[in-house]
């Protein structure tokens, strides 16, 4: 092996292991995750199928989804490692939330602009 | 050609290059997902009172592919630790599991798939519907020779036996279903408790039109297939990816040791998106 592959896979190395992982810490870390997860999935099934009676559409639908962004935010978050990221990719993310916000925002507001002499139900 | 920061981050950026990639890319994703998830709001929306449907997903299979996701973004994870701190059989057993359970995922999609393309809903001449899960249909021959069949083959077809050309024409189908008169009431299958299901023979005069439930059928099956569908790619997609890493690729381990861990961790970025997409597919499709 030449000098230079050496001291290039020697660096390597040390990119590598400047963090230190447990294996046993992100088995347990797992496992709270999943617990979790399950908890989530319960609650939203639970949500579901409450009576409609006593809680409209729309609020179980803004529970189900609100149990669901949670259950997003622990994955993103910890098994995606997004709560420890560079900058950069938060500065990615971030045109991101903002290009499928306008686009949800604008589909909402167009909802009803229908053009002149459609027929609606 | 070698491509720079491979394995060390770049000293502006503080990632190595494929990272900040898959990051753009499921940038692009969520874009694409967001896009069609936009269309299900306009179509929910926009649906005719009492006809969108509630209750047409199983949600116990459901509720099974969350978990088995759920348990496959774990298994993901734990193999690029297993990279990380240098024990490659474990990451090969995490890898393997990451991979029965994606096959598992797309085997219990698939069956939701087949219930749904043998489920039928048959307007019938006196205005009333049947539906159900297609269980024979008999055809015949000019000359009174009856087929049956295990699946619906149209209104007619041609069979060539020995030689011989011979048309049929559907003379009935057998349905595990019901019939109902008011046709919001197949729409609706949460509000009812024990539906009856029974064998239903309709002959081919009483069919106005019948239609299985495919995207075609509505537009909620129309954006369920395009959404699930869309996922399944995915899905099936990244399946090859970490089944190439666990089989071939993995002897990058040997020579370079680094970026190998780093791809494990790319791909898997890219299977907990995938997870992620779910997260939502789920209550929007299963249980809303």
């Amino acid at each position: 092996m030449s000098d230079s592959h050496q001291t290039k896979s020697a660096t390597a190395h040390a990119a590598v292991d400047e963090h230190p992982v447990d294996f046993n810490k992100y088995v347990r870390l797992c496992a709270v995750i999943f617990v979790a997860v399950l908890c989530a999935v319960g609650a939203m099934i639970y949500i579901s199928y409450l009576p409609m009676d006593h809680y409209s559409w729309a609020v179980k639908v803004a529970l189900i989804l609100g149990v669901a962004t949670v259950n997003a935010f622990l994955v993103a978050g910890f098994l995606m490692h997004l709560l420890t990221e560079k900058k950069l990719i938060y500065t990615v993310l971030a045109f991101t939330v903002f290009f499928v916000t306008g686009l949800f925002v604008l589909t909402l507001y167009a909802m009803h602009d229908f053009p002149a002499g459609t027929q609606t139900h | 050609m070698e491509i720079p920061y491979n394995v060390q981050p770049r000293p502006d950026t503080g990632l190595y290059n494929s990272k900040l990639g898959i990051w753009l890319f499921l940038a692009s994703e969520v874009m694409l997902f967001g896009g069609l998830f936009s269309a299900y709001i306009l179509l929910r929306v926009g649906a005719e009172p009492g006809y969108w449907p509630h209750g047409w997903l199983d949600v116990r299979f459901g509720t099974l592919n969350t978990i088995l996701l759920a348990l496959s973004a774990i298994t993901t994870l734990l193999a690029w630790v297993a990279c990380k701190v240098g024990e490659f059989g474990k990451f090969k057993f995490f890898h393997a599991c990451t991979i029965v359970l994606a096959l598992t995922f797309l085997g219990v999609k698939m069956y939701e798939y087949h219930d749904k393309w043998i489920h039928y809903e048959i307007k019938l001449a006196d205005g009333t519907f049947a539906d159900g899960h297609m269980e024979s249909a008999v055809y015949v021959d000019k000359s009174g020779k009856e087929l049956e069949s295990h699946s619906y083959r149209g209104n007619g077809f041609t069979e060539v036996t020995d030689g011989v050309t011979n048309s049929y024409q559907l003379a009935s189908v057998t349905i595990d279903g019901r019939i109902v008169k008011d046709e919001t009431l197949l729409y609706d299958l949460r509000s009812q408790k024990n539906i009856p299901r029974d064998p239903v023979t309709i002959t081919a005069d009483k069919i106005t039109s019948m239609e299985n439930y495919g995207p075609w059928h509505n537009t909620f099956l129309a954006i369920y297939f395009t959404l699930t569908g869309l996922h399944a790619l995915h899905i099936l997609g990244g399946t090859f990816v970490i089944g190439y890493m666990w089989g071939p690729g993995s002897k990058m381990w040997k020579t370079n040791r680094e970026q190998f861990t780093n791809r494990i961790e790319v791909s898997g970025l890219f299977w907990h998106f995938v997870d992620l997409v779910w997260i939502f597919l789920f209550p929007v499709l299963y249980l809303t």
